[in-house]
C-alpha cells in the first residue's frame, strides 16, 4: 500500500467523509487520486464519488490584460492624452491587435465617438470624467477569473467571448468525494494480479488478497502444431479396422503394372475403365515386368481368354503386353489383389486394409482431384455368406456412426454379388450412397490358387467424402492438395467419426 | 455407368402402373438400377414429355433401351413371361471375304423382316445403337453396327476390304458420291470433328478399308463409319438388315443379339428373327447368325444357398432366379444341380456366382438373413510398420509446433526439378504418359515442390510459417517388377523475415532424440554408437551456397555412417520460383532408415 493511500484511510477515520479531496490533499493530481481509490474501492475500503467541475485560466493575453489594463482603456487613455486620433493611426500607434479590439469595445461602451473628420474623440460622457475611475470590466471580470471566485456569477456569454478572444482557457478539475466501504480500516494489503511460484513455495498466497478475474475473456492465443484434418479421419479409420482385427496392408506402392491393377481382378483389357481418359499411363519406365508365378498368370489369361474355374470367360484375344503396361494404381484394391496372392500360399481367415492414394486421370473440380485416398478393407473366412457381409457392413459403419444400411445391387468386374451401400442422409433428405462393396470373384481368387470355400469380401469408400461431410467442406481441393488453408488444418477440432457424420 | 432416358410415361404404360416417383426409386433399388432424374418438373416449363433417366450396369446390354428395360422389369415384378426368342429361315447370305482379316475380321448379320416401327420404338432403335456403339463397342473399335432397307438392296452381300480410292457410294445423309480417301477427308473436317471424325482413326492409316456391298456391288456400308444414302432405313422400312462388323467376335455376337432380341418384337411374328448365313470359308467359320440357342449352366443349390446363407429349395431358388429371367430346373440325375437356362440377352453372366447374384437379387438383398458368422475375435490386427514409423514423425513434429499439410504427390517437371535448381539425368522420376494437365507431369522425388507450393497458397498466414508432412516420393528401379517404389520421407520447413536455419536444425535434432538418436559432436567423431550430425554439402544446388548441409545416420555402433536427407537455408532463386517472397530453411529425411 502506498504512502497516499494509507494517508487516505487515515483521513478518513479522522473526518469519518471526505467531501473534496482536491481541498484535502491538494498537492496530489486527480490521477493519482482516482487510482489511490480506485485500488482503495477494490479492497471495500471505501466509496466514492467523482464531481468535475469546470475552470478557466488566464492566458498570457489574458494575464497582460489583468497587468496593464484593457485595450479599450489604453485607446482612451491615449485619446485623451492626444485630444482626437485619425482612425488610421489607431493600428500604427497601438499595435493592430490592441488598435482593432480597444476601438470596437471602446465604441460599444460608448467611450469615444468618430467627428467629422474622421478622427476619434473622447464620448460625451467621458469628457468630464476621470478615467482613473472608469470601470474596466474586461480587466476586472478577468481579475475575478483568476481569483476563482463567484465564477457561476459571470455571465455564460462573456465567457464564451473571453474564450474566444482567447484570454481564458477552459479546464477541468476534477474531485472526489469519499465515504467509508464496507471492509473499512487504516491498514491494507495489496491485491496480487496473479499467483507466482514465490507465493507457492514461501506459502505467502495465504496473506494475500487477489484481484478479481475477467472471465469475459478468450485467454491469450497460443502457438501450436496440427495434424492434417484428412490424417485425423484416416486415424479415425485406422482404429475402426483394428478394433475389428484388420491388419495394414503394405499399399506404399503408387506405380503399378496392368497386371495387378486390372487383369488380376479381371478387368478385361478392353473395359472403359483401362482407357487413356481415366488412368495415368506411365512413359518413364515403360515396360514392367510379368509376375514371377507362371501358373497364376496362366490362369488369368485362360480366365480372360476361354474361362476356367466354372467361368466362360470374357472370349477375347488377350494380350500379355496390356499388363506390362505401367499406371499409377487406380484403386488400391491392386495391393489387395497382391495380398490375396500372397495368401493362396497359406489359405486361413485373413483380415486387411489399406488407407492410401489413388490416381484417376479425370478433369479437376469440385468433387474430383487426380488424386484421392481410398479406403478399403478385405475379408477371408471360409463360406461366408452375403449375409455376413450386409452385417459385417452395419458393424463396420456403425462404428463411424451410421446406421440404418440399405444395400443396392450393382456391378463391378472384380466382385460378384457387388452391393452399394446407401445411409440416410438427414440433411438431405434421400439416400446417399457411402461405400460399394461385394464377394470379389471365383475367376480372381481361384486363378491365384485360393481354395475355392474361402471367400473373400472386399468394400471401400473414399477418405475425402466423409471428412467433406464431416467438416462441412464443399471443395475437395480445400482438403487435400497445396490449397489447403493452414488457418483451416490449424482450427479444426478432433475428427470424432461416431459423432453424427452423415446428419 | 451408361445412363439410358425413357419416356415416364411409356415406360409405365409398359409397366402397368402409374408409379410415385419414390415407388419407382424404390423398384430401381431393389432391381440394381439408380433412378438418376425425374424430369417431370422440366418438362413441365419447356411442355415436352417427362423422361426418365436410369443408370444401367455396365455389363446389362439388354437394359440400354426401354423395351429392355420394360421386359426386365415386368418379369422381375412377375407381370411377363421371357420372351421365346426364335429363328426363321434365312433369305440371304454375307458373304466374308478373306481380304477383311487386314483390318476388322469379324462380320455378322440378320434381318427383323416385317416390322412396324413407330416414331418412338425407331427412336429407340436409333438410341440403342448409339449407347452400344459408346459403351460395348468402345466407341466403335471393337464393334460397330449398321442398318439398311432390304428392299433397297439385293444378297448376298458381301465383306470385303478393298483400297480406299475403289470404294466409291454416297454416305448417308450426303447428296455427293465419296472414294474411301476423299470420304476420310470429309470426315476429319472441323465440322466432321466431334461426330463421325471421332471414328476416322479406327481405319484411317489402313491401306484397305472394310465395305460391306450387295450382289450388285452396290455399297451398303463403310464400317465403323457411315452406311450409305442408298439403303438408309426410316420409320416406315418393313425389312431391316442389320451388319455387323467388328475385331471382337464375342462382342460383335453380343450386339446382334441385343439389338435383334430387343427390336424383334415389333415384327409381325413377335420374337422372330430372320438369320442371315454366314459364309466365312477362309477361316472355317460360315455359321448362321445370330446364334439364339440358349446356354445351360448346371449350379449348386448349396453353393447358392451357402453364399447367401439361405436354404431355399430347387423350386425356391427357381423362382427367384425366373424373376431375373433365368430359367432354372433340377437335375433328375443330381438333386443338387440347378440347370439354368441363360437367354441371350443376358451375356453378363459368366460364372455360376452370377447365377447366384441374381438369386440374391430375385431374393432381395435387403431381405436376405443378416450373418452372424463373422466375429472380431480371432483376428490380431497390426499396423504398418512405416506407417507407424511416419505417425512417430508426424506426432513429434506437429507437437514441435509444425502444422502438417498434405500436398498432392503428382506435380511438373520443373517444380520437382529445375524450380529446385536441379536437372533431371532421367534415372530419378517417373513421368507420366497422357496427364490432362501440365501440373501432372512427374511423381515427385522429393516433398519440398508440394511443402513450397503450399506456403505459396498461405503467404497471407502470419510469419514464420512452419509446416511439416510425411509423405511418399517414387523412384525408379529398373529392376523390380512394377520398376518403381516409393519410399517413405519427412520434410519440415521454416518460412519467415529470416531463414530460421538453427530452428530448423533444432526440429530435426527433436525428431532424431524421439528415434533415440542423439547428436554427434565433431561430425560423428566425439562418440562410436547410434546418432546423427550434419555435414556440409554444397552438392544440392537447392540451397544457398554454404549452407546446405546432409544429414548423417549412425544406426548402431559399427555400423557404417550415411546420409539419410539433407537440410539448409533454402537458395532466394528457389524461393522466388515458387513466388514465395521470404527467407527459408528445409529439411528432409528418408524416414524408412527408422524402420
Amino acid at each position: 500500500m502506498s504512502d497516499f493511500q494509507l494517508e487516505i484511510l487515515k483521513k478518513l477515520d479522522e473526518l469519518d467523509e471526505i467531501k473534496s479531496t482536491l481541498a484535502t490533499f491538494p498537492q496530489h493530481g486527480s490521477q493519482d487520486v482516482l487510482s489511490a481509490l480506485n485500488s482503495l474501492k477494490a479492497h471495500n475500503k471505501l466509496e466514492f464519488s467523482k464531481v468535475d467541475t469546470v475552470t478557466y485560466d488566464l492566458t498570457k493575453e489574458g494575464a497582460q490584460i489583468l497587468n496593464e489594463g484593457s485595450y479599450e482603456i489604453k485607446l482612451v487613455k491615449l485619446i485623451q492624452e492626444l485630444g482626437q486620433l485619425q482612425i488610421k493611426d489607431v493600428m500604427s500607434k497601438l499595435g493592430p491587435q490592441v488598435g482593432k479590439v480597444g476601438q470596437a469595445r471602446a465604441f460599444k461602451n460608448g467611450w469615444i465617438a468618430k467627428n467629422a473628420s474622421n478622427e476619434l474623440e473622447l464620448s460625451a460622457k467621458l469628457q468630464n470624467t476621470d478615467l482613473n475611475e472608469l470601470t474596466d470590466e474586461t480587466q476586472s471580470i478577468l481579475a475575478q477569473i483568476k481569483n476563482n471566485s463567484h465564477l457561476d456569477s459571470i455571465d455564460a456569454k462573456i465567457l464564451n467571448d473571453l474564450k474566444k478572444r482567447k484570454l481564458i482557457a477552459q479546464g477541468k478539475i476534477t474531485d472526489f468525494s469519499v465515504t467509508k466501504g464496507p471492509e473499512f480500516s487504516t491498514d491494507l494489503t495489496k491485491l496480487e494480479t496473479d499467483l507466482t511460484s514465490d507465493m507457492v513455495s514461501t506459502n505467502a498466497y495465504k496473506d494475500l488478497k487477489f484481484k478479481p478475474y475477467n472471465f469475459n475473456s478468450q485467454g491469450v492465443q497460443i502457438s501450436s502444431g496440427a495434424l492434417h484434418p484428412l490424417n485425423k479421419v484416416r486415424e479415425e479409420f485406422r482404429q475402426i479396422f483394428f478394433s475389428m482385427g484388420f491388419t495394414e496392408m503394405p499399399s506404399n506402392q503408387y506405380v503399378e503394372t496392368g497386371f495387378w491393377n486390372f487383369d488380376a481382378l479381371y478387368v478385361p483389357q478392353q473395359h472403359p475403365a483401362r482407357d487413356l481418359q481415366d488412368t495415368f499411363y506411365i512413359k518413364d519406365p515403360l515396360t514392367a515386368d510379368l509376375p514371377d508365378d507362371k501358373t497364376y498368370m496362366d490362369n488369368i489369361k485362360a480366365v480372360h481368354e476361354q474361362g476356367r474355374f466354372g467361368s466362360i470367360g470374357y472370349r477375347y484375344n488377350w494380350k500379355p503386353e496390356e499388363c506390362q503396361k505401367l499406371v499409377l494404381r487406380t484403386h488400391s484394391t491392386a495391393i489387395s489383389a497382391r495380398m490375396l496372392h500372397d495368401l493362396a500360399k497359406d489359405p486361413k481367415p485373413t483380415r486387411l486394409f489399406s488407407i492410401d492414394r489413388v490416381f484417376r486421370n479425370e478433369a479437376v473440380d469440385a468433387t474430383h482431384l487426380a488424386e484421392f485416398h481410398q479406403v478399403e478393407g478385405v475379408l477371408a473366412d471360409y463360406n461366408i455368406t452375403l449375409g455376413d457381409l450386409i452385417k459385417f457392413m452395419e458393424e463396420f459403419f456403425e462404428r463411424m456412426g451410421v446406421t440404418g444400411l440399405r444395400f443396392k445391387p450393382t456391378y463391378n468386374p472384380y466382385t460378384e454379388p457387388s452391393m452399394e451401400i446407401f445411409s440416410w442422409h438427414e440433411g438431405l433428405q434421400k439416400w446417399v450412397e457411402i461405400g460399394n462393396s461385394g464377394m470379389f470373384r471365383p475367376e480372381m481368387l481361384e486363378s491365384m490358387g485360393l481354395p475355392k470355400d474361402l471367400r473373400v469380401l472386399g468394400w471401400g469408400l473414399s477418405l475425402e467424402r466423409p471428412t467433406m461431410i464431416k467438416y462441412k467442406v464443399q471443395n475437395i481441393r480445400e482438403l487435400l492438395g497445396h490449397k489447403v488453408s493452414l488457418d483451416f488444418i490449424e482450427t479444426n477440432p478432433a475428427a470424432r467419426l461416431d459423432e453424427d457424420l452423415y446428419e | 455407368m451408361p445412363t439410358v432416358s425413357v419416356n415416364k410415361q411409356q415406360l409405365f404404360d409398359l409397366l402397368g402402373k402409374d408409379y410415385t416417383s419414390q415407388e419407382f426409386d424404390e423398384l430401381c433399388f431393389e432391381f440394381g438400377m439408380e433412378m438418376d432424374e425425374d424430369t417431370t418438373e422440366e418438362a413441365l416449363k419447356t411442355g415436352e414429355e417427362p423422361e426418365l433417366k436410369l443408370d444401367i450396369s455396365a455389363n446389362r446390354y439388354d437394359l440400354l433401351c426401354i423395351e429392355g428395360i420394360s421386359q426386365s422389369l415386368n418379369e422381375y415384378l412377375e407381370r411377363k413371361e421371357r420372351p421365346d426368342y426364335k429363328l426363321s429361315k434365312p433369305t440371304t447370305k454375307l458373304i466374308i471375304d478373306k481380304s477383311t482379316e487386314q483390318i476388322r475380321p469379324f462380320a455378322t448379320a440378320a434381318v427383323l423382316r416385317n416390322i412396324k416401327l413407330n416414331e418412338k420404338s425407331y427412336a429407340s432403335f436409333i438410341a440403342l445403337q448409339d449407347k452400344l456403339h459408346a459403351n460395348l463397342c468402345r466407341n466403335r473399335s471393337l464393334v460397330a453396327m449398321g442398318t439398311h432397307d432390304l428392299d433397297s438392296i439385293e444378297g448376298p452381300f458381301h465383306y470385303r476390304a478393298l483400297p480406299p480410292k475403289d470404294i466409291k457410294f454416297v454416305p448417308l445423309n450426303q447428296t455427293q458420291e465419296f472414294t474411301g480417301d476423299k470420304l476420310i477427308e470429309f470426315y476429319k473436317s472441323p465440322e466432321q470433328k466431334n461426330n463421325i471424325g471421332r471414328y476416322v482413326h479406327i481405319i484411317e492409316d489402313s491401306p484397305v478399308f472394310p465395305v460391306i456391298m450387295d450382289s450388285k456391288d452396290r455399297v451398303c456400308s463403310l464400317p465403323p463409319l457411315i452406311n450409305s444414302e442408298h439403303s438408309k432405313i426410316s420409320v416406315n422400312t418393313r425389312n431391316i438388315l442389320i451388319d455387323i462388323t467388328a475385331t471382337d467376335k464375342t462382342k460383335a455376337e453380343i450386339v446382334l443379339n441385343i439389338l435383334t432380341t430387343m427390336f424383334s418384337r415389333y415384327c409381325d411374328e413377335p420374337f422372330t428373327v430372320e438369320p442371315v448365313e454366314i459364309v466365312s470359308e477362309h477361316n472355317g467359320q460360315s455359321r448362321l447368325a445370330p446364334n439364339f440357342n440358349d446356354r445351360i449352366m448346371d449350379v449348386s443349390i448349396k453353393y447358392i444357398n451357402s453364399c447367401l446363407g439361405l436354404d431355399q429349395s430347387a423350386d425356391e431358388i427357381a423362382h427367384c432366379l425366373k424373376k431375373m429371367s433365368l430359367h432354372a430346373v433340377q437335375s433328375k440325375e443330381d438333386k443338387d444341380i440347378l440347370h439354368v437356362d441363360i437367354p441371350v440377352t443376358r451375356p453378363d453372366i459368366l460364372h455360376a456366382c452370377d447365377i447366384m447374384e441374381d438369386a440374391a437379387v430375385g431374393y432381395g438383398f435387403n431381405n436376405l438373413p443378416k450373418g452372424e458368422k463373422l466375429s472380431n475375435a480371432n483376428f490380431i490386427a497390426k499396423p504398418l510398420p512405416i506407417n507407424k514409423v511416419s505417425d512417430i514423425f508426424r506426432v513429434a513434429s506437429s507437437q514441435a509446433t509444425w502444422v502438417e499439410v498434405l500436398p498432392l504427390t503428382l506435380c511438373s517437371h520443373d517444380e520437382n526439378f529445375k524450380f529446385l535448381r536441379q536437372s533431371d539425368n532421367g534415372d530419378l522420376a517417373v513421368k507420366l504418359a497422357n496427364p490432362k494437365t501440365l501440373e501432372y507431369q512427374v511423381v515427385r522425388t522429393t516433398l519440398l515442390p508440394g511443402i513450397l507450393k503450399t506456403v505459396k497458397e498461405n503467404r497471407k498466414h502470419s510469419l514464420p510459417i512452419k509446416v511439416f508432412e510425411t509423405g511418399d516420393v517414387v523412384f525408379k528401379d529398373d529392376k523390380l517388377e512394377r520398376k518403381a517404389y516409393n519410399e517413405r520421407h519427412w520434410a519440415a520447413i521454416y518460412v519467415g523475415k529470416n531463414s530460421g536455419f538453427e530452428i530448423i536444425q533444432g526440429l530435426l535434432g527433436k525428431i532424431m532424440q524421439t528415434f533415440r538418436t542423439e547428436w554427434i559432436a565433431d561430425y560423428g567423431v566425439a562418440a562410436s554408437g547410434r546418432g546423427y550430425w550434419i555435414e556440409e554439402d554444397d552438392s544440392v544446388k537447392t540451397y544457398f551456397p554454404g549452407r546446405g548441409a546432409k544429414v548423417m545416420f549412425r544406426s548402431k555402433e559399427g555400423a557404417e555412417p550415411k546420409q539419410i536427407g539433407h537440410l539448409g537455408v533454402l537458395h532466394p532463386e528457389v524461393m522466388m520460383n515458387f513466388d514465395v517472397p521470404f527467407a527459408a530453411s528445409f529439411v528432409e529425411v528418408n524416414a524408412e532408415v527408422f524402420l
